[in-house]
């Protein structure tokens, strides 16, 4: 018995250490999820409400999202769409939209399309392109993102919804034009899913509790 | 037995430098070191964590058995960093997206296992905690001067995107150089920060061989021999 007791009380010590480590981090996440989540909605409804105005609609649009499932044109396995209404009225609808082209990783863009289908803005949420180069795809480096607000399939036509290098109407920077042309062919994909869904993304009510749904 | 708490603080800052002169915690030094604001951010939870890692460390080294004793280092160290994590992500939203795993990498940074190692756990309280805290700083500085010295070179600004950390109200504290500087973007990326280092630890040690010589010629010099 003599021989063990030095392994149990280690054990023991240990134990102790372990609970209370654990207590600490477990009171510390009871005490900040909640403002974690609060912060993770108000992030994106601030970036949502910079491509749908405020005043243009009257619903709560982080609520009232469906998950879809397109990966061959916005990209992921599940993608959400956030919906603006307005008197219950179909606004504009922004879609979570990912292209894997881009320079080195994925590029997650939001790409808010209105009712009638001109775009209402695309932003980058994130990405790793190189900096000073492919970043200038980036709300905070260069306005070339919002050249996209007020454009649709009609405008340019679709057979210019390309980079200038490859014959559209798009400007791409010096040194880089595979970012550029990668979030203009997702912008263009997200509008061309739109356009054949449209009816079926309105009409579509959204669950309960959107963010288990398909789990 | 007497502590000089003058001798920690030098060692902390100066002689014992974590960044500088043990060359500890150099992944998140490089990594994260883009901007000044940057460098305070990951310096400030760094030092956090070492402060309060430090300061339990030290009360519980009489009841700690040495051959636990690094299992329980480890937990303690862990389970602060996660605090200040979690901590992070709630009130510092954004800097936290920006800073991103080099918030939960601080259990990896040798400096905070290697200070409880190596002073902590022999040490009474009061001075584990002024070692935490200058070691700490002297990292902060280090990371801050790095980040400010790349963000200077790469845009001509110096802690621009202060309002991550501090609010909306700091928005335009910044300070920039020149309003037409076109930026050095080598600055920025990786080789930047190697070369920043560099130089900094150059920097160092020159001041640190202009001392010495100083300190040797006020003592009265013996008349070489000559022949």
């Amino acid at each position: 018995m003599n021989k063990y007791l030095p392994v149990i009380i280690a054990s023991l010590i240990l134990g102790v250490f372990a609970v209370a480590g654990t207590t600490l981090v477990s009171f510390t996440y009871e005490n900040t999820k909640d403002r974690i989540e609060e912060n993770k909605r108000l992030a994106l409804l601030k970036q949502l409400t910079k491509l749908v105005p405020a005043q243009q609609i009257d619903n709560d649009i982080v609520a009232d999202s469906i998950s879809v499932s397109a990966p061959d044109q916005l990209g992921q396995q599940e993608s959400r769409i956030y919906l603006g209404r307005k008197n219950a009225q179909p606004v504009a609808a922004v879609f979570e939209s990912t292209t894997h082209r881009g320079y080195s990783g994925d590029i997650n863009l939001l790409v808010a399309v209105m009712h009638d289908g001109t775009l209402g803005g695309v932003r980058v949420i994130s990405h790793k392109e190189t900096p000073g180069l492919g970043d200038k795809v980036d709300e905070n480096r260069s306005d070339w993102i919002l050249s996209f607000a007020g454009k649709s399939l009609s405008n340019p036509s679709p057979d210019q919804w390309k980079v200038k290098r490859d014959g559209g109407y798009f400007d791409q920077f010096t040194g880089a034009t595979i970012t550029p042309r990668a979030v203009v062919e997702a912008v263009r994909k997200t509008l061309d899913y739109y356009r054949l869904n449209q009816e079926k993304i309105f009409t579509s009510t959204p669950p309960a509790l959107p963010a288990t749904e398909g789990y | 037995m007497s502590v000089s708490y003058r001798e920690i603080i030098n060692n902390g800052l100066w002689n014992n430098n974590q960044a500088l002169v043990a060359l500890l915690g150099l992944c998140p030094l490089l990594a994260v070191t883009n901007s000044a604001v940057n460098g305070l951010g990951l310096g400030m939870a760094t030092m956090l964590v070492l402060i309060a890692s430090n300061a339990s460390v030290s009360l519980i080294r009489d009841f700690v058995r040495p051959e636990i004793r690094l299992p329980v280092f480890v937990l303690i160290i862990a389970s602060f960093v996660t605090a200040v994590e979690l901590s992070m992500n709630a009130f510092f939203p954004e800097l936290y997206k920006i800073l991103g795993i080099f918030i939960p990498l601080i259990v990896t940074n040798c400096t905070i296992i290697g200070r409880a190692e190596a002073y902590a756990s022999r040490n009474s309280l009061m001075p584990a905690i002024v070692d935490g805290l200058s070691m700490g700083l002297g990292f902060l500085l280090v990371l801050v001067t790095l980040g400010g010295l790349r963000e200077l070179v790469d845009q001509g600004t110096l802690f621009a995107d202060l309002h991550l950390m501090f609010g909306e109200g700091a928005r335009g504290l910044y300070l920039s150089f020149s309003d037409d500087y076109q930026g050095m973007l080598l600055a920025i990326l990786p080789p930047g920060a190697f070369i920043g280092l560099g130089f900094l630890i150059a920097i160092k040690n020159v001041i640190d061989a202009r001392r010495d010589k100083a300190a040797e010629s006020s003592i009265p010099a013996v008349e070489p021999v000559t022949e």
